[in-house]
């Protein structure tokens, strides 16, 4: 008996080798598929040593990058961290490629190795194939190739051009990153693939067409038409209003050459292939976490992995999924793989063995006996704003104690506005949700308008969201950025939101022959 | 699945990053690293620096909406007794939320903490200096040779035989002179044996025997391996620059040096030690210590022990000749020297010693004279008068653009008196009194 349970066992000692490595993986592999219904990439599992983790750090995590100072900073800050010993490192990476990559660290354990196979080459996978935002932004194929191109056109570029100029560019798209997104969708799904050949067919169209006499031509003066249709004209060839500054700069930027457009493009682009990442870290964590726990579960029940392992798991498990209390020095904001993991504990128990109150709340899935099924098909449609504002339930909210505070800036005192009471309970979770929300979370700017026959000015607006207003130092910096690309004066205006008045003005001038 | 073993490829990817880091915040980094260094012990220069920079530069915004303004709603887990309705006062520091809600870019205002390897750390150390007149003298400063592989030649020494060129020169001579080969021979003899057996044609035996005897002659005459065919490996000899140097610490000891001014010439020395070693592949340092006579002594006897006596130089600079000539040749070793003292002399020894310096001067890279005084707040290290040696060694300045002078009287004075001594000159008639 005791021969036969030895023989089931995966592996038995803690250094790992290779067939060990795989012999894992196929054994995960075939729950995660047969019985889960996981849906994933082909899996590269690449090992790598702590300086190189580190090195990963510093390029968002990319295992191939251009080159920034500013990642040589991030760099500088985690090395320090880590050597210091006040910062662990993660135990994986893993990247939303096809085949989908995951970097294992050296030093881990076989069993810490089994736990983040489980997690991130077969939990983060699903997601990263299956979920819609994930579908919609990115292109798995094709971005370890684009990344490749971005980095040797920026190489190229610096040799061309200086490795000043670049860096000035790079700064200035860097500041603009996170307002570099379409966050609606478009036509079609991106193809990276075809970006290199794209940048090369503007290229040689450009040389087509150039005509020396055209410089020489003088403008023919404006005619005067209808006031109103004119500036709707202009504002609709303009695409304005405009809330991605990077996509209008790139396009309309009058004074930018075809390698600073294409850098700007670069940057927007890796933007937009981030953004699916930042709207899903609660889901994406929780279903990666449920996943290995699933899994790992599994194989202990089959026997394919000892007691003593399990325990290992589990440590490692709870450390991951602990939530502090608000008043607990550890406490920093919620942890999504707590969160995450807890809903969908949660959904799986409404499926399962619902309570009255599920029915009331939930009566698509209270019940409904299909636990997996129904994780996998929220996983796939939904994310972390529109997940919690839907599946946060009562029951869930009394187990994390949840409650909100209201801080108004002038009162003596926060109010407590709500707690995990019958009152509280949607206030609660509206809240939850909209902290979740990008569109809630970045400041809403937009360029409304360009003033063509004056003076080129280009106008941004931003709409302050409860009288919160931007941080000065920093928007002043990135509308310096901001009118060094457009090549003239930006004036960025706050308004209130319902009323349109204007509440603050920044301006900066464009410097000189900056780009 | 694939496994891939990344271990073995190169980490450092994100070095390239790293130095476009510190290229950007050269000038913060560069005034970090002149504090430190001020305070350091000199002997601990070559260590990794823990700096703190400004961080100005390395900023990167974003448009985001101050934390303290605007009205705020916030969901926290972990309610124990609170109710709805209730009221919590404001935590001290104005901080609005619950506990750690302060934003985790609220440590923007300090400076930017890393730290820098040792290399950087003396890279940017030694960054502006470079060895005084070093281009001059580069083409001067040679000279050890060293043989290497250049061609043939028709003569040398039997162990320098190039064999196989030799030979081949051999077999293109024999061809050419169309000396018998040994199968050649063989076919003919065949021939003469079968012939002679059988008796069939005795004419056709003569001819053959004939012709074998010309063959006999040729082979005698035609030699194998003749003397024209012999070819040698050549060697010519390559200079190559001397990457050694050598640094001489001259001394006063006597009674009148105090151990303040020890102190300073040590650090001194110690610096322009580091700055060698990261020069020359290998440094000797001699330490010579005088009273009013001079001796080479080991470093612990130089710096710690006292001796009595008078003040004669110029008995130092002999000594200095002497060891020179002795072990160190201007053409092997690049000589540096550093004098440290308090500027006294023995009246009757000034002409000695100037003459003395103006025969060491030429043979020298560099030397610097460093007067060292007790610490004076105030007047930061410029003594009102003039020493005698300080007087004598003036007159020398004019000429000798290898000289350099200082006055220090406090350890912070070392730092700034070294950049200046060794600083890029741009005009080598730049005086630096």
């Amino acid at each position: 008996m005791t021969k036969d349970v030895k023989t089931r066992l995966l592996y038995e000692r803690p250094d790992w080798d290779f067939p060990t490595l795989q012999r894992i993986h196929d054994a995960i592999a075939e729950i995660a598929h047969k019985e889960l219904g996981l849906d994933t990439y082909p899996n590269q599992i690449e090992i790598i040593t702590s300086e190189q983790m580190l090195d990963a750090y510093a390029s968002t995590g990319m295992p191939l990058f251009y080159k920034h100072w500013s990642f040589g900073k991030h760099f500088t800050q985690s090395e320090a961290g880590y050597r210091s010993g006040m910062m662990g490192l993660a135990y994986e990476i893993v990247i939303n490629s096809n085949p989908c990559i995951s970097y294992l660290m050296e030093e881990n354990t076989t069993t810490m190795q089994t736990l983040v196979i489980a997690h991130a080459a077969f939990g983060h996978n699903h997601f990263f194939k299956n979920n819609y935002l994930f579908q919609q932004w990115t292109d798995a194929e094709g971005i370890l190739p684009y990344l490749e191109f971005a980095k040797s056109f920026i190489a190229h570029c610096e040799e061309r051009y200086g490795h000043s100029a670049v860096e000035r560019l790079l700064d200035a798209a860097h500041a603009l990153m996170s307002h570099g997104i379409h966050r609606s969708p478009r036509r079609k799904r991106p193809d990276l693939m075809s970006e290199q050949r794209r940048e090369q067919e503007r290229h040689l169209h450009q040389e087509q067409i150039y005509n020396d006499l055209w410089r020489t031509v003088v403008p023919a003066k404006g005619h005067h038409g209808k006031q109103e249709t004119i500036d709707d004209r202009r504002l609709a060839l303009l695409e304005l209003p405009q809330e991605n500054l990077l996509y209008f700069l790139e396009k309309t930027a009058p004074r930018l050459q075809p390698w600073q457009r294409e850098i700007l493009r670069i940057v927007r682009l890796i933007a937009q292939y981030f953004y699916p990442q930042r709207q899903t870290k609660v889901m994406n964590e929780g279903c990666a976490t449920y996943c290995h726990y699933k899994i790992l579960t599994r194989l202990h029940e089959q026997g394919q992995i000892s007691d003593g392992s399990f325990l290992e798991i589990l440590q490692s498990h709870t450390n991951v999924i602990a939530q502090p209390g608000f008043d607990s020095p550890a406490f920093s904001g919620f942890n999504p793989y707590a969160l995450g993991f807890a809903m969908m504990q949660d959904i799986e128990r409404i499926c399962t063995d619902p309570t009255d109150e599920d029915r009331e709340w939930f009566p698509e899935i209270a019940g409904n006996g299909d636990g997996m099924g129904t994780l996998r098909e929220i996983w796939a449609n939904y994310r972390d704003e529109s997940f919690i504002s839907q599946f946060l339930s009562p029951n869930l909210m009394r187990k994390l104690r949840l409650f909100q505070i209201g801080d108004e800036p002038g009162e003596p005192e926060i109010a407590v506005e709500a707690i995990h009471d019958e009152r509280g309970y949607r206030k609660l979770r509206r809240s939850l949700a909209r902290q979740y929300d990008i569109g809630w979370q970045d400041p809403d700017i937009k360029i409304v308008d360009v003033d063509l026959s004056g003076d080129r000015r280009l106008v941004l607006q931003y709409q302050t969201l409860q009288g919160a207003a931007l941080e000065e130092t920093s928007a002043k910096t990135v509308l310096q950025h901001l009118a060094d690309l457009w090549g003239y004066d930006v004036v960025l205006k706050e308004v209130s939101p319902n009323n349109d008045t204007v509440i603050a003005e920044h301006s900066a001038q464009s410097r000189p022959v900056f780009f | 699945m694939h496994i891939v073993d990344r271990r073995l490829n190169s980490s450092g990817k994100s070095l390239p990053n790293r130095q476009r880091f510190l290229r950007r915040v050269r000038g913060e980094v560069q005034k970090a690293v002149h504090d430190i260094s001020k305070d350091r012990q000199i002997r601990n220069l070559e260590a990794e620096a823990e700096i703190t920079i400004p961080t100005d530069g390395i900023n990167e915004p974003t448009f985001r909406r101050k934390s303290q303004s605007g009205k705020r709603s916030i969901v926290l887990p972990g309610n124990r007794h609170y109710v709805e309705g209730d009221t919590i006062p404001r935590p001290q520091g104005g901080d609005g939320g619950g506990g750690s809600e302060g934003s985790p870019d609220g440590s923007g205002e300090d400076g930017f903490r890393f730290v820098l390897t040792k290399d950087e750390f003396l890279d940017m150390f030694l960054e502006d200096l470079e060895l005084p007149d070093l281009s001059k003298r580069r083409v001067a400063m040679i000279v050890a040779d060293t043989p290497r592989r250049a061609g043939y030649s028709m003569d040398g020494s039997p162990s320098r035989l190039a064999i196989a060129r030799t030979m081949r020169n051999a077999l293109s001579r024999r061809i050419a002179l169309n000396r018998p080969t040994d199968a050649e021979k063989k076919i003919l003899e065949d021939e003469i044996a079968a012939l002679a057996e059988s008796g069939d044609d005795p004419e056709r035996l003569i001819m053959l025997r004939g012709e074998y005897d010309i063959m006999q002659t040729r082979t005698l005459r035609i030699p194998y391996i003749d003397p024209i065919d012999l070819r040698y490996r050549r060697f010519e000899s390559v200079p190559k620059p001397v990457a050694q140097a050598v640094m001489f610490c001259l001394m006063d000891v006597s009674g009148s040096m105090t151990e303040h001014m020890k102190d300073l010439a040590k650090r001194f020395f110690m610096l322009l030690y580091v700055f060698l070693s990261r020069r020359y592949d290998n440094v000797d340092i001699v330490f010579i210590r005088h009273t009013h006579e001079a001796a080479e002594v080991d470093e612990e006897t130089f710096f710690r022990s006292t001796e009595t006596g008078g003040t004669v130089v110029s008995s130092a600079l002999v000594k200095m000749r002497e060891i020179i000539a002795d072990r160190y040749s201007p053409s092997d070793w690049n000589i540096y020297a550093a004098q440290a003292s308090d500027g006294d002399n023995s009246p009757g020894d000034h002409l000695a010693a100037s003459e003395m310096l103006s025969v060491i001067l030429p043979d020298c890279q560099h030397f610097s004279y460093v007067e060292v005084s007790e610490s004076s707040e105030g007047t930061v290290g410029y003594v009102p008068h003039q020493t005698s040696l300080w007087r004598t060694y003036s007159e020398l300045l004019e000429d000798c653009d290898n000289l350099a002078m200082r006055k220090v009287s406090n350890p912070r004075d070392i730092y700034p008196v070294f950049r200046d001594l060794f600083l890029r000159r741009n005009a080598t008639a730049e005086s630096p009194a």
